[in-house]
């Protein structure tokens, strides 16, 4: 079949398909499908524009864009607290992992530490939205490939890690905790030996999915040598996260380059990576990343130290002029903010760098060549929220 | 069809028709952002159990659903396909908004690319405020919608005439 | 607690605190600007390097592609973002009060303030900057290029990184930069009939001008209560 030669025509098409009013009848061979932006297998409003020949896919193209909410224009007009509020909402599962980057980069420019104590609870706190967001992952992926009873596992079990955040914080999710120079409180009484508790639900949770999932025959089948991304690929898309460990390179940010203002020189623990670079690894580093996530928290709760959880910072915050960019090892991969400060209440410019961007765009480069059904398994294995890719 | 139409339904069979309509539900969730979340939780997992009140979630297609809840941020580029899928539910038919973002465009009030509400497109019956509402408000929600379904009058719903809100 | 500088300690002098007297030199940092250096002889510009922590390097524009070449053949494969800064300070106010929309009530605007760029110097409104790292010093550099203000393009990264392509893609439509080489240029994520340019500066947020921002104001006090609005602490 002639699938590659009519490459201008898919162009225009793209080109024209920006609204989601696509004319169907265009092709003569070949079918168009449009996957989104509606659709119980995407993450959210992710329109994908397939050029299918039978059941294999020709390209994929993804148009991102249905969540774009303008974020860098918005934070020149907000001042650095105000900020703090709206980052929270960019990768909405594991929110608190949104504000960190950002209120790292701040602390950086102005020269503050935050005490020991708020680095760990901030680390505590960073981990624990990582445990909400992948086992979510890692029950919807199931959902998405048909095994429906991780899903709802899933969401019974993620309810142990939002309690604790939100007794902590106050809310399940978009806690608005962090703060430049510290953390907005302490932790409630009691708040230690409920984690503890919460983090050995969560690992006999990564067992049981372990048992039902990883090793289902069903789920192997769609998912291993689904999808392969070669290492130098994966690096020159900027894959991060567990995409990029699975491929076989050995990079995490908490281990590497981790910016100051955490605590991850206080515990011991392993980065996985996966030499396949398939959906199956993946899901497989993204599991280990989840029990080591709760080892740390584990680890960490028994180490906080005493004393104050928020330094002297004046109240009106205003930033030093200059330029930072912290880089933190998200949930979802590596997710970085430049800000560029003048000097006043309101930063001049901040670039989110955010890791589903990178993740997404490399869609038309593992699409070829794969079946439809596989491609749900990609996109669920690439893991993604819309409101990172789109911002 | 004729009788409900033309009002001449007697009160009593008009009460049980809404009763029965109220507990009956399918919901069409259009879960966008983070209030997407929230409303899985409400809807699929078993500690905020909706299937309690009679809603049942996740329809086939928007074509068999009568109620769509609209969660999350409605971006002027998504905003045909919203009207679309509004359209493309039969009557009668209800819409909730579901967090400040379909309210009235939440924390991305003055975005260059984000529809301040969700009643810009389509008409709402029930705005669930919150930044995200927590899945009991979600419930509360729908239980005031069943209320309201419970004392409308089928022949002004039937008569066409779209509910305009504001 | 943990240090202020990053991850690795081996050859990084102390904490920036102590400054003062001494100028720190980050080697491994110092390396690599001289390394590119070679490799690009005067297409380098200008260079800054916080010790301890990052490298910013500006580089000619005819030289743009060569310097991503350069970089991939250093070793820095991992491509992190793309974008573009638009320094010229934006003629709404970026002030909380409402001193600056007080324009909108009629008031004559405040002079223009001047367009100054910031880490390795800059000489045009617009640049593009890029981030690379090498996963295996973990180690990134920031580059950046000036742009004519009168024709806004520089040549395209996107078959040397490719994830490149996306990011420029929303630069392009961000800012009204042209990629030139670029194999896609369409719109990301705005809509396909979206007109002007969002990220640039004189780019109104509308909401703002309808109704402008009261200034900070204090939370509405408790009822019988003193008002303060403790944020911290």
């Amino acid at each position: 079949m002639t699938a590659t030669s009519d490459r201008d025509q898919l162009d225009a098409l793209v080109a024209r398909a920006h609204d989601n009013r696509v004319n169907l009848d265009f092709e003569t061979e070949g079918m168009t499908l449009n996957i989104g932006p509606q659709h119980p297998a995407t993450h959210g409003t992710l329109r994908i524009v397939a050029r299918l020949d039978g059941e294999e896919v020709v390209s994929a193209e993804p148009v991102p864009g249905y969540m774009h909410r303008g974020y860098e224009k918005l934070t020149e007009v907000r001042s650095y607290p105000q900020i703090n509020t709206l980052i929270n909402r960019i990768d909405w599962l594991g929110s608190f992992a949104n504000e960190v980057p950002f209120i790292l980069a701040a602390e950086k420019l102005m020269g503050v530490e935050a005490p020991p104590r708020a680095q760990f609870i901030r680390t505590i706190l960073f981990e624990m939205s990582r445990i909400a967001n992948i086992s979510l992952f890692i029950g919807d992926y199931g959902l998405q490939l048909g095994g429906m009873t991780a899903g709802f596992y899933a969401f019974r079990d993620r309810e142990h890690v939002l309690n604790q955040i939100e007794a902590a914080t106050g809310g399940r999710f978009h806690p608005n905790f962090d703060r430049i120079g510290g953390l907005k409180d302490d932790l409630p009484k009691g708040w230690i030996a409920d984690t503890h508790a919460a983090m050995d639900k969560l690992l006999a949770f990564c067992d049981e999915m372990d048992a039902l999932l990883m090793g289902n025959e069903i789920f192997q089948s769609r998912t291993r040598g689904i999808g392969v991304i070669p290492a130098d690929i994966a690096l020159s898309y900027g894959l991060s996260g567990a995409n990029l460990r699975a491929s076989g390179v050995d990079w995490d940010i908490r281990r590497d380059a981790c910016p100051p203002g955490m605590a991850y020189d206080e515990v011991d623990w392993t980065v996985w990576t996966h030499p396949d670079g398939d959906c199956y690894g993946r899901t497989w580093v993204r599991l280990q990343e989840t029990r080591e996530a709760a080892k740390i928290v584990k680890q960490l709760l028994d180490k906080i130290p005493g004393g104050p959880v928020m330094a002297k910072v004046p109240r009106i915050i205003k930033v030093p002029e200059g330029e930072a960019y912290v880089e933190t090892e998200n949930p979802l991969g590596a997710m970085g903010y430049y800000v560029v400060s003048k000097g006043d209440l309101v930063p001049f410019r901040v670039k989110i760098r955010s890791a589903s961007f990178n993740n997404i765009s490399v869609l038309p480069w593992v699409a070829r060549g794969a079946y439809v059904p596989d491609l749900v398994s990609i996109l669920g294995s690439l893991y993604f929220i819309l409101g990172d890719i789109d911002r | 069809m004729g009788l409900v139409e033309s009002g001449k339904l007697p009160k009593t069979l008009s009460k049980l028709l809404n009763i029965s309509r109220k507990y009956s539900i399918w919901a069409y969730q259009w879960g966008l952002a983070c209030c997407a979340i929230e409303m899985g939780a409400a809807f699929a997992s078993p500690r905020y159990d909706v299937m309690r009140l009679g809603v049942i979630p996740f329809p086939a297609s928007p074509r068999q659903a009568d109620l769509v809840v609209i969660a999350g941020t409605v971006t002027d580029k998504l905003s045909p396909a919203v009207v679309r899928l509004y359209e493309q539910m039969p009557d009668p038919k209800y819409v909730i908004s579901m967090g400040s973002c379909a309210n009235c465009g939440g924390p991305y009030w003055d975005s260059y690319s984000v529809t301040k509400g969700v009643d810009q497109l389509i008409p709402v019956d029930v705005y669930v405020p919150g930044c995200p509402p927590r899945p009991e408000a979600l419930l509360e929600g729908i239980v005031l919608l069943q209320e309201r379904i419970a004392h409308e009058d089928m022949a002004e719903r039937w008569k066409g005439e779209p509910i305009v809100v504001g | 607690m943990s240090p202020l500088s990053s991850a690795d300690t081996t050859t990084d002098a102390p904490a920036e605190d102590d400054v003062e007297v001494e100028v720190e030199v980050d080697e491994r940092r110092q390396a690599i600007l001289d390394e590119l250096t070679s490799r690009l002889g005067d297409g380098v510009v200008d260079s800054h390097i916080r010790p301890g922590d990052d490298l910013w390097v500006r580089v000619e524009r005819p030289r743009w592609r060569d310097t991503g070449a350069e970089l991939k053949a250093m070793g820095f494969a991992f491509f992190d973002f793309l974008s573009a800064i638009d320094w010229m300070p934006s003629p709404y106010g970026r002030d909380m009060d409402a001193q600056e929309d007080r324009v909108v009530a009629g008031e004559a605007p405040p002079d223009p303030a001047p367009v100054e760029q910031g880490y390795a110097g800059g000489d045009t409104r617009f640049q593009v900057i890029a981030h690379v790292i090498d996963v295996e010093r973990s180690l990134g550099v920031h580059l950046k290029v000036d742009l004519l203000d009168d024709e806004l393009s520089v040549d395209t990264w996107s078959d040397l990184y490719l994830g490149a392509n996306w990011h420029e893609r929303e630069a392009m439509e961000m800012f009204g930069i042209t990629f030139l080489g670029h194999p896609n240029p369409v719109k990301l994520y705005l809509p396909h009939d979206f007109q002007g340019f969002p990220l640039r500066k004189d780019f109104p947020l509308l909401a703002r001008r309808v109704r402008p921002w009261p200034g900070i104001v204090d939370v509405e006090p408790m009822p019988g209560s003193d008002s303060d609005d403790g944020e911290d602490e």
